[in-house]
């Protein structure tokens, strides 16, 4: 006998979705790969990984190991830049500066600075500060992923908002709303960028964050009102309205949960649009500060140290963005066909 | 809806829309952005000091005429001296436009030629192994930083091999064409032909599985015909307004490449701009872009209207 009724709950369209996700080949390894590097990111933030970036380990330019043959350490002994008679010649002149050197040299006898101790080779290089380029990735990917994916819910938020209204209540609400759109939408977007760029004159991750949100939540908003649009007129809604649920409740409980694929999709396109606004940005200098260290960041010094030949910055953060934006474009795509069916038709 | 009825109600939505992106402009540069005279006064100016370069731009006067003050800078097409070299900003504007179309004009009609021609060779080979490896080439092509392609573009091509000219710029528009725009229009191809690639081939893919392209087959049509007369001429629609929509970017020159090749164009100029918080400058600029962004939709209306029967009906 084939049963047709079934006294199981119908299953979850999220979870099928989720299983969709996880029998696509493609989806389940670019999956895998995304939340490797949030958990870098998570590991980065607490402070496990990455924290001593800024720390001179190695001498300038040291290369990677692997292409280098040269002895691994060399240390420097301590307190020989005190001695400057082997730097100047004096030709018989007594030094005008010699009573304050011999109080220097006094003074560096009591402190007695331990020997530093730098390294010739790192796994992936140094730059031109001697900071370890493995440590400084670490470190960066973190700075522009987390830059990415704060932005990237300040302007799903924003458009999610703003969109549902527009698309629910119609009207002057729309106008007015779908008018600001058309506002922002009539600026190029790296134009606009830089025109708040300009505007705000503090450096750092927090404003690039309030750059990249405030201006990328244009697409989220055109595709929510569509949907809102669609949605406002379906029986369900007219039900829930009959049975007298409030706008706010029909709006949010109601509706959006039938449209949050459509915003997950946007929230994971957006976050590869902004990751790599933030690389422009930093690169060009209206990003991080010098305190700080992003991928753009790392592009700019590379940039210099490739025409000394020292390409290792460059190819490591290359890399370190590539697999990661190549993943979550694929995640993207594969989302997209795991949460609408209809589209693979 | 008659035609000059809908002509009149696109014209002054547009004009609405302009309104509200000089209000926007002039709320970011007058309001959100704070002070100006103390970045140009410098760091040891004096109160007084400071109370002159405001007077001198205007900004000891009260919001809503510093706004009448700039409505009336568009609406004259005026916009007053840049703070930085006090060139007059319609000057630049004009004499930096040469060299940016000089180097995005011929990227455009190359990237469309290039990406129409490889749409339809895989669209046509849908689900082969070229489509497949086009796909994932381009998607990994897309991920990698543009900054890294001009970076290694430049150093390998222009500083190593010395094929080209590391950077640089001349008077001729001949010469640039043949000397210096070279490099920087092959990579600027290099790196937007994937986006365009991926757009166009869904584009045509629409198409594809159309009715008249059966009919056409079940006539006996050769492939290529079909390709190129029947589908092409079908996707040319999104084709044409995806080109258009992007014609009013030429106006902001390309950012990166002019930065990198020393390249005399309106991309530089906003960047160095917004390092000297050189606010007419980009106040303008801004306002200029937008108005041709609104221009160009609004003869993309009104063209679908006469080329689209269907469009009317709405």
């Amino acid at each position: 006998m084939t049963q047709i009724y079934s006294s199981r709950r119908s299953e979850n369209a999220w979870s099928l979705a989720l299983r969709r996700l996880w029998r696509d080949p493609v989806g389940r390894f670019s999956l895998g790969v995304v939340m490797c590097y949030l958990v870098l990111v998570g590991m980065v933030l607490a402070g496990w990984l990455g924290a001593r970036w800024n720390d001179p380990v190695a001498v300038n330019y040291a290369p990677p190991t692997w292409c280098a043959s040269v002895a691994n350490r060399v240390t420097l002994p301590a307190g020989e830049a005190w001695d400057r008679s082997s730097v100047i010649p004096l030709y018989g002149w007594t030094d005008p500066l010699e009573p304050l050197w011999s109080e220097a040299r006094a003074a560096a006898q009591r402190i007695q600075p331990e020997p530093v101790s730098y390294r010739l080779t790192l796994l992936f290089g140094a730059d031109k500060w001697g900071r370890d380029v493995g440590q400084k990735v670490l470190k960066g990917t973190q700075t522009s992923v987390w830059v990415g994916l704060v932005a990237a819910f300040v302007a799903t938020f924003i458009g999610t908002v703003l969109g549902a209204l527009a698309g629910y209540y119609g009207r002057w609400v729309d106008d007015l709303l779908n008018g600001f759109y058309g506002v922002l939408t009539s600026i190029p977007y790296l134009l606009l960028v830089f025109a708040v760029a300009a505007v705000f004159q503090q450096k750092g991750v927090g404003t690039l964050i309030l750059i990249l949100g405030l201006t990328g939540w244009t697409g989220v908003f055109r595709l929510v009102r569509a949907e809102y649009l669609k949605h406002r007129t379906r029986e369900y809604v007219l039900a829930a309205g009959a049975l007298g649920a409030s706008h706010g409740r029909r709006v949010w409980v109601h509706i959006l949960p039938n449209v949050s694929h459509v915003i997950l999709v946007q929230f994971s396109q957006n976050l590869v649009g902004f990751i790599k606004s933030e690389v422009i940005l930093s690169f060009l200098g209206f990003g991080v500060p010098v305190s700080s260290v992003s991928w753009g960041s790392m592009l700019n010094e590379a940039q210099n140290e490739l025409i000394l030949g020292k390409w290792w910055q460059l190819g490591v953060t290359t890399v370190a963005m590539a697999i990661f934006v190549t993943a979550l474009s694929l995640l993207t795509d594969a989302l997209r066909d795991a949460l609408d069916p209809r589209l693979n038709s | 809806m008659s035609g000059l009825l809908f002509l009149v109600r696109r014209l002054g939505q547009a004009l609405l829309t302009l309104l509200g992106v000089i209000l926007l402009v002039f709320v970011l540069f007058n309001w959100v952005g704070g002070d100006p005279a103390l970045i140009l006064a410098g760091k040891m100016a004096s109160a007084q000091d400071l109370a002159n370069v405001r007077h001198q731009l205007g900004l000891d006067r009260p919001l809503w005429q510093q706004f009448l003050d700039f409505v009336g800078q568009v609406l004259r097409g005026d916009y007053g001296e840049s703070w930085a070299t006090h060139e007059p900003v319609s000057a630049i504007f004009r004499s930096r436009l040469g060299p940016s179309l000089t180097l995005l004009i011929p990227m455009l009609v190359l990237e469309t030629l290039v990406a129409i021609a490889v749409a339809l060779l895989v669209a046509a080979l849908r689900g082969s192994w070229l489509d497949q490896g086009v796909r994932m080439v381009s998607t990994v092509a897309m991920s990698i930083s543009l900054l890294v392609y001009i970076i290694v573009g430049q150093y390998v091509f222009a500083y190593l091999w010395g094929w080209f000219p590391v950077k640089g710029w001349g008077d001729s528009v001949l010469t640039n064409l043949r000397i210096y725009a070279l490099l920087p229009v092959l990579l600027g191809l290099f790196v937007s032909v994937a986006p365009s690639i991926r757009l166009y081939r869904s584009f045509i893919l629409e198409e594809i599985d159309q009715d008249f392209v059966r009919t056409a087959r079940a006539k006996g049509l050769s492939e290529v015909r079909i390709l190129f007369v029947h589908v092409l001429r079908n996707a040319a629609i999104p084709i044409v307004t995806n080109i258009l929509m992007g014609l009013p970017g030429l106006l902001t020159g390309a950012f990166l490449l002019e930065r990198f090749f020393a390249i005399p164009g309106i991309g530089r100029e906003i960047i160095l701009a917004v390092e000297r918080s050189d606010f007419p400058l980009i106040k303008a600029i801004t306002v200029y872009v937008a108005m041709a962004t609104l221009a160009v939709n609004l003869l993309g209306d009104l063209c679908y209207r006469w080329l689209d029967p269907r469009v009317r009906l709405e």
